[in-house]
């Protein structure tokens, strides 16, 4: 029971990744009709939001090292640390929450300018065309942060009080066992916020009402002398933000490097595809359907049975979904159909 | 037409005496044309091997390290080594362990009087990628030795072009036993230990610190490193009394380990055994600590995480989970001898920070190296081999070593380390439990089978 919880658990987690980087890509392509290919690098551009608050906060002097004594060695002293004392450290500690708020203006920032400058070219374009340039935009960003902050990943730790691990089982009565780390639950948590939030801005505000409408028939709100254009490029701008935070928050459990949207850009397109191109709904509930799969194939009962099914399992489901319901879980009719 | 009766074929001594001036008018103008050595001095060889320096001031070498990848932190210090052995085996810097090297042949001014140079490459820790990149040395920038490593899947993978195109391969950090052992090559050498000496080494230090009976549950990186390893470590712990709960395998890169971490907690396991290198081992590492496992206790025992292959660049990325969890390692900065020191000043005076094993290995394989031409006096690959193949050194950081002859292994001290509690230094982060004598972790050459091929390709 407390594997088959803790799996579940896991794939949740997982989940949360992929339905929020997933109801991004679904928000671009709803409302833009755009196959954003560069999705992933936004997400990668997230997490190096908080890679650079944390190299801005870490700003350091240089430090002889006297345990050295063979060669000169030199330590770093954070300004932070040198100026507050502890105060630094506190702040320094924060770093990937305080990220959340820096990160904030500049994804919103990357996104208009990424459609204005670029994405809007391509409305009319075919969907291959999108593909190809949006890819190439992604490799671009990739090549970018790679030339800025190596190939290697960099670490991000949470706020020392959430380092350690929830002991689920003993709240539940439920034996030693059932122990989950406590910055997974934050971002299981902050996944549901982030998406609850999402939809009721789309479901019970103005904006949303007109984004909604404008998805459902553009030319009839352009008719009723709503510029929907611009509604519609800060949607984009907020889908960035969406994904970016996805990003943030995912650092402390992943260590990013240059290459972490690509290998989630795959993973989000079969979410977007399964959950149905254009929904919403579809894009988050999949996301979750294909994190708890993953996970449970994981298992090692289901891999004595299956060998290397956790591999496959989320494109074997990907397959067997599109041949029984071609246009997703919750797809609609005439969504990227001739 | 019709044949000539078989009688009148057989030899005649007219025939025998126009053949044996044949012979013999053949082999002098085989000798005049320039196709094999008239006199036998240095060099004699010259025409004859792919990427003959030659009459080239130069000597050029290849490095094929992970600059991008799993293994990339590894690759970057390998890389730092080389170009300082580069730079000691020109002639510039301080030297190194060409001051303590023991025997020396190499006088300081580049390989046989011609100045080293050198291309790199990146292998992105794919067996493809990096047969590519060192297909390309060979063929296009004219590289006379290539090294690198850092996986032991792309060490086997390159290993065999070496072997097929005929230029020599000085392994970096790989440590399958198939790299000398199934497919072990001519062509190819290894300084770095390997998992067999892991576990000789572990054994009798995991007995003293954690009994005889636990219940040990591997993760284990799914390609031949982690096989290799995984069996090697299983053979040794059960040779303890110690019973193998699960062996798990995790695809290289996985970056989340969750799912393969939490079945551990209900396995009745209590060491977790992780047989995960670079980045892998970073997040594997910290992910099984943020699941508590090191909190835990099971079967009335402390959980234990034991990382066999352990490095300072992979304690460095896993900052504090890493202490008190015991490995093995091929070398460590803080030894004293006389090698290690001059290593160690060097780098650190070049780069501000101290090497790693992956960077002692690499550097001590490129002196090696060319210490075996000078030895040979010539860069011709078969003599080359032969020099190398049953040296004995001293002065390199690991004690008395032999370059094995029967599979191109280095036999020498291993070290047991731990995560250091109380380091002393930023980069005091392994402390040296026990230097294990190398004829504690010595095996036959046959063990593992494999055949190196032939010294002429």
């Amino acid at each position: 029971m407390d594997s088959f919880l803790l799996q579940i658990l896991n794939g949740l987690d997982k989940g949360g990744a992929y339905a929020l980087i997933a109801l991004g890509l679904t928000l671009i392509f709803g409302t833009l009709g755009v196959v954003n290919f560069a999705h992933g690098a936004l997400f990668m551009l997230g997490a190096f939001c908080a890679v650079s608050l944390q190299k801005l906060l870490t700003l350091s002097v240089k430090v002889k090292d006297e345990s050295i004594t063979f060669f000169e060695a030199y330590k770093e002293v954070p300004y932070l640390e040198q100026w507050f004392g502890q105060t630094g450290t506190t702040i320094i500690e924060y770093s990937v929450p305080l990220s959340i708020l820096f990160s904030i203006p500049i994804m919103l920032a990357i996104g208009l300018i990424m459609e204005r400058g670029l994405i809007k070219h391509f409305y009319k374009r075919t969907h291959a065309e999108q593909i190809l340039v949006t890819f190439g935009l992604a490799i671009v960003l990739q090549e970018i942060i790679k030339a800025c902050f190596g190939a290697n990943p960099i670490p991000q730790t949470p706020p020392e009080f959430l380092t350690g691990s929830a002991n689920l089982g003993a709240w539940l009565g439920m034996g030693d066992n059932l122990v989950y780390p406590w910055w997974r639950l934050v971002y299981l948590a902050f996944a549901g916020m982030l998406i609850s939030a999402v939809f009721a801005f789309l479901n019970y505000t103005t904006f949303g009402m007109v984004v909604r409408a404008g998805m459902q028939d553009r030319e009839t709100v352009e008719l009723l002398g709503i510029n929907i254009d611009r509604r519609f490029t800060i949607v984009f701008g907020l889908a960035a933000v969406v994904t970016g935070l996805a990003g943030v928050m995912y650092t402390p459990i992943l260590p990013p490097d240059y290459h972490i949207g690509m290998d989630f850009l795959v993973l989000s397109f079969v979410v977007v595809v399964v959950g149905g191109m254009g929904s919403l709904r579809g894009a988050v509930a999949a996301g979750f359907l294909l994190g708890i799969l993953q996970s449970f194939a994981s298992m090692n009962a289901v891999k004595s049975i299956l060998p290397g099914i956790d591999q496959i399992i989320i494109y074997l489901v990907a397959v067997i979904i599109l041949l029984v319901r071609p246009r997703g879980l919750m797809g609609r009719k005439g969504v990227m159909e001739a | 037409m019709t044949d000539k009766p078989f009688s009148k074929s057989i030899l005649t001594r007219r025939s025998m005496l126009k053949g044996a001036a044949g012979v013999t008018a053949g082999a002098g103008a085989l000798l005049l044309n320039g196709t094999a050595p008239m006199t036998f001095t240095r060099d004699a060889w010259a025409a004859q091997f792919r990427n003959d320096p030659g009459n080239n001031p130069t000597v050029k070498f290849g490095f094929n390290v992970p600059q991008t990848g799993p293994y990339a932190d590894e690759g970057a210090d390998e890389l730092r080594a080389y170009l300082l052995a580069v730079k000691h085996l020109n002639g510039e810097g301080d030297g190194g362990m060409l001051n303590t090297m023991k025997p020396l042949s190499l006088k300081g001014n580049g390989i046989l009087g011609k100045k080293v140079d050198f291309v790199t490459g990146d292998t992105q820790t794919k067996s493809d990628a990096a047969r590519a990149s060192a297909k390309r040395m060979i063929e296009k920038d004219g590289v006379t030795m290539f090294s690198g490593g850092s996986s032991s899947g792309v060490a086997i993978a390159v290993q065999s072009l070496a072997q097929e195109m005929g230029v020599v391969f000085m392994c970096g950090l790989t440590h399958s036993n198939d790299t000398t052992g199934k497919d072990r090559r001519r062509y190819g050498f290894r300084h770095f230990f390997n998992a067999y000496q892991s576990g000789a080494a572990l054994g009798p230090v995991l007995k003293d610190e954690m009994g005889t009976e636990r219940r040990a549950y591997h993760l284990t990186a799914d390609y031949t490193w982690g096989w290799s390893q995984e069996e090697s470590i299983k053979n040794t712990t059960e040779g303890l009394g110690w019973e193998t709960v699960n062996t798990v395998k995790t695809p290289v890169g996985a970056g989340d380990f969750s799912q393969y971490i939490t079945p551990v907690l209900n396995s009745g396991a209590d060491v977790l055994i992780l047989n995960h290198y670079g980045k892998d081992m970073v997040n594997s590492l910290t992910q099984a600590v943020q699941f508590g496992l090191r909190d835990k206790q099971v079967n009335g025992k402390n959980f234990e995480i034991v990382v066999p292959l352990f490095s300072r660049l992979m304690a460095q990325g896993a900052g504090d989970n890493i202490k008190g969890i015991l490995g093995s390692t091929n070398w460590n900065w803080t030894l004293q001898d006389e090698g290690s020191k001059a290593f160690v000043k060097s780098f650190g005076q070049e780069y501000g920070f101290p090497p790693s094993q992956a960077a002692h290995t690499c550097y001590v394989q490129t002196l090696l190296y060319a210490n075996a031409c000078e030895m040979a006096g010539t860069f011709y690959p078969p003599e080359v081999i032969k020099a190398l193949e049953g040296f004995n050194f001293d002065g390199m950081g690991n004690g008395p070593t032999l370059y094995r002859a029967e599979d191109h292994q280095c036999i020498k001290d291993v070290l047991v380390v731990r995560g250091n509690a109380n380091p002393s230094s930023q980069f005091d982060l392994l402390e040296v439990v026990q230097q294990v004598p190398r004829s504690q972790v010595d095996f036959s050459p046959t063990l593992f089978g494999g055949e190196l091929g032939p010294y002429e390709v």
